[in-house]
């Protein structure tokens, strides 16, 4: 099967024949009308078998469109609010006030770097407690004026490290996900690249929940995944699989609203189809939200959240299994030791 | 004749161990420790104060008063919505983590009294699948929580996890949306929270549900952070200090009120309570 480099490798030969044909006056239309055919029969066929994994090397393609794209091409007048007014400011979350439709609304937005320079500003896209801390701070505004707050979402985590952890990130994930539970204001949120586990979600407990086409979002990374559940770094494809991340498992499962279909190829081959597509569906959904009431609004949110996750009646032959194991009393001295043979069992050993 | 021809000396198999159902070896110091003493001790080592997990039901007696506490957990289990298998199936598992623990998954949720004092109390036991939170124990927090506004008191979660149940994938994650939002609704009723974090609170456990306690108290010995030590060298390769994530670190940092011993954390809590009880 081809890849996606032979296929745009074939795209510039076909430039290039195009180019010759308009210089020499030799007529190469009939070719290149083959050849596009060709490309296009190509990358249908590409595109229509995508594994899950590689829908994630899609979703975390250099090419595809960051959110500063989307807000440049899809909102006017983007007026950037910086720092959290505790610490510092978070150049991988941006916030800020823009138009969208008619309307003033609130951006919060995960964006990632492209070149070596911007990834160093933007942490390859990771989340600091600042800027979760200046979400929280964006969207409380945003509550204040009655602005319906839109996140975008595309990171690979939130930024795991020891200065992350001093100013205790997690509190600060959590934080933001109770102030979006009570938020007083439409909330809607669209992975447009990577949902990478907590450090996505801390900005994605939403009323509407849209997901691109080629988006993947997921608990924990199919490369973590392998490693803490396969124990073989290799198994990335299977984990990938298993995790059921894409836009079309998860809407399956009942746990994103809407689907944003991309081009053939991805968001970044036709960007215009793509934002077209999403701002009509932001445009819709935003129509429905404002039409309730706050109170209906905020019930409806409380209901999404408090019925959400998959669990059955306890099984007759799982309470035979639990009459036969009463709870040990024993101190409880093996499970002191990790498989490893370190002194504890490690923390992330079976979990994220 | 020698005086010492005769005398009797314990004969000891030296190939043999100790007899596992009465002495044990701690990882921590080596020593070999009498089980019961263990036990008493609150399963610390006596030798050298290395905390030992607890059960649910060791932790709950530790907690509460005497033949107070009534399981209220809801009859449920997990349902494996994404038919996951790694290198072995989540049924599996789950039949596993069961059948080591007896519970049918990683919480049990309760009523109870501390000195009087009626609570609700969730315990996590990290022996089920690393304590980690799937939709089962999502549930059985919320339905705790409620329980806690339906009989106006407060609510008390002994944390012991690494974070999200992978096997449940994108479902997991959401259960810390869905326990944040439940959260909120103990505040609206004007009822305390309190999270006590033991070893480990951390991944989506930490970044949700446990780190938004009115008093966040953790017990010595306590590992609090949200990404672990090796996804951290994975990610970043950074040099990580050697208190890293420790209750200490954690303290330091503000991130908790207090650190409190194992032995201490009964009467701990009821001082607490007391400030409460006129409110709750």
């Amino acid at each position: 099967m081809s890849d996606e480099r032979t296929l745009d490798l074939l795209e510039t030969k076909i430039g290039e024949l195009r180019q010759l044909n308009s210089i020499d006056g030799i007529d190469l239309s009939g070719e290149i009308d083959k050849l596009e055919a060709k490309l296009e029969a190509l990358r249908r066929e590409l595109y229509s078998s995508l594994s899950d994994w590689e829908r994630v090397k899609i979703a975390r393609n250099p090419k595809r469109p960051y959110a500063l794209d989307y807000i440049d091409a899809m909102f006017t007048g983007f007026y950037e609010l910086h720092g959290d007014r505790l610490f510092g400011d978070d150049r991988a979350l941006l916030a800020g006030l823009a138009q969208f439709n008619g309307r003033t609304v609130m951006l919060v937005a995960q964006q990632k770097g492209r070149t070596t320079e911007e990834n160093q500003e933007r942490f390859f896209g990771m989340t600091r407690p600042q800027g979760y801390r200046k979400a929280i701070r964006a969207m409380r505004m945003a509550e204040r004026f009655g602005f319906p707050v839109i996140t975008l979402i595309d990171t690979p985590g939130a930024y795991p490290g020891v200065e992350s952890e001093a100013a205790n990130i997690g509190g600060a994930i959590a934080e933001s996900l109770l102030t979006m539970s009570q938020l007083r204001t439409p909330i809607i949120s669209v992975i447009i690249g990577e949902g990478g586990s907590g450090g996505a979600l801390a900005i994605g407990l939403a009323d509407r929940v849209l997901m691109l086409e080629n988006a993947v979002y997921s608990v924990i990374t199919p490369e973590g995944a392998a490693a803490i559940l396969w124990k073989e770094k290799g198994k990335s494809a299977e984990a990938a699989a298993a995790l059921n991340l894409t836009a079309e498992h998860l809407s399956d499962l009942g746990l994103i609203d809407a689907i944003i279909a991309e081009p053939l190829g991805g968001a970044h081959k036709d960007f215009d189809q793509t934002t077209q597509a999403l701002k009509q569906s932001l445009v819709s959904f935003l129509d429905e939200l404002e039409a309730l009431t706050m109170d209906e609004l905020l019930d409806a949110r409380f209901d999404r959240y408090r019925s959400i996750g998959s669990y059955q009646e306890l099984g007759t032959s799982r309470v035979a299994i639990l009459e036969e194991n009463p709870p040990q009393v024993e101190p409880d001295i093996s499970k002191i030791s990790a498989e490893d043979g370190s002194k504890k069992p490690s923390a992330d050993a079976p979990v994220e | 004749m020698s005086i010492f021809k005769d005398k009797q000396y314990l004969r000891v198999n030296v190939d043999s161990a100790p007899d596992d159902s009465l002495w044990m070896k701690c990882k921590s110091c080596g020593e070999l420790v009498f089980k019961r003493r263990v036990r008493e001790n609150n399963n610390i080592c006596p030798s050298c104060g290395e905390y030992f997990f607890l059960t649910v039901k060791e932790r709950i007696d530790m907690l509460v008063d005497e033949g107070t506490f009534d399981n209220i957990s809801k009859s449920i289990e997990a349902s494996d919505p994404l038919h996951f298998v790694d290198r072995k199936s989540y049924q599996d598992r789950i039949a596993q983590a069961q059948g080591i623990t007896g519970l049918p998954d990683a919480l049990v949720v309760g009523r109870a009294q501390i000195d009087g004092m009626p609570v609700i109390l969730g315990v996590m036991d990290f022996r089920f699948i690393g304590g980690s939170m799937g939709s089962v124990m999502g549930e059985q927090i919320c339905h705790g929580m409620e329980t806690a506004v339906g009989d106006h008191c407060p609510f008390i979660l002994v944390s012991s996890s690494g974070g999200a149940r992978l096997q449940e994938g994108l479902f997991s994650l959401m259960q810390m949306a869905k326990t944040t939002t439940v959260r909120a609704r103990l505040a609206e009723a004007g009822l305390p929270f309190i999270s006590i974090m033991t070893y480990p609170t951390s991944g989506g456990v930490q970044a949700s549900i446990a780190s938004l306690g009115d008093i966040i108290i953790a017990e010595r010995g306590a590992m609090i952070g949200f990404a672990g030590r090796r996804v951290i060298q994975f990610t970043i390769a950074q040099e990580l200090p050697d208190n890293y994530q420790t209750d200490e670190f954690a303290f330091e940092h503000g991130a908790i009120d207090r650190v409190v011993q194992r032995a201490h954390m009964r009467e701990e809590l009821s001082s607490l309570l007391g400030f409460f009880v006129g409110a709750a």
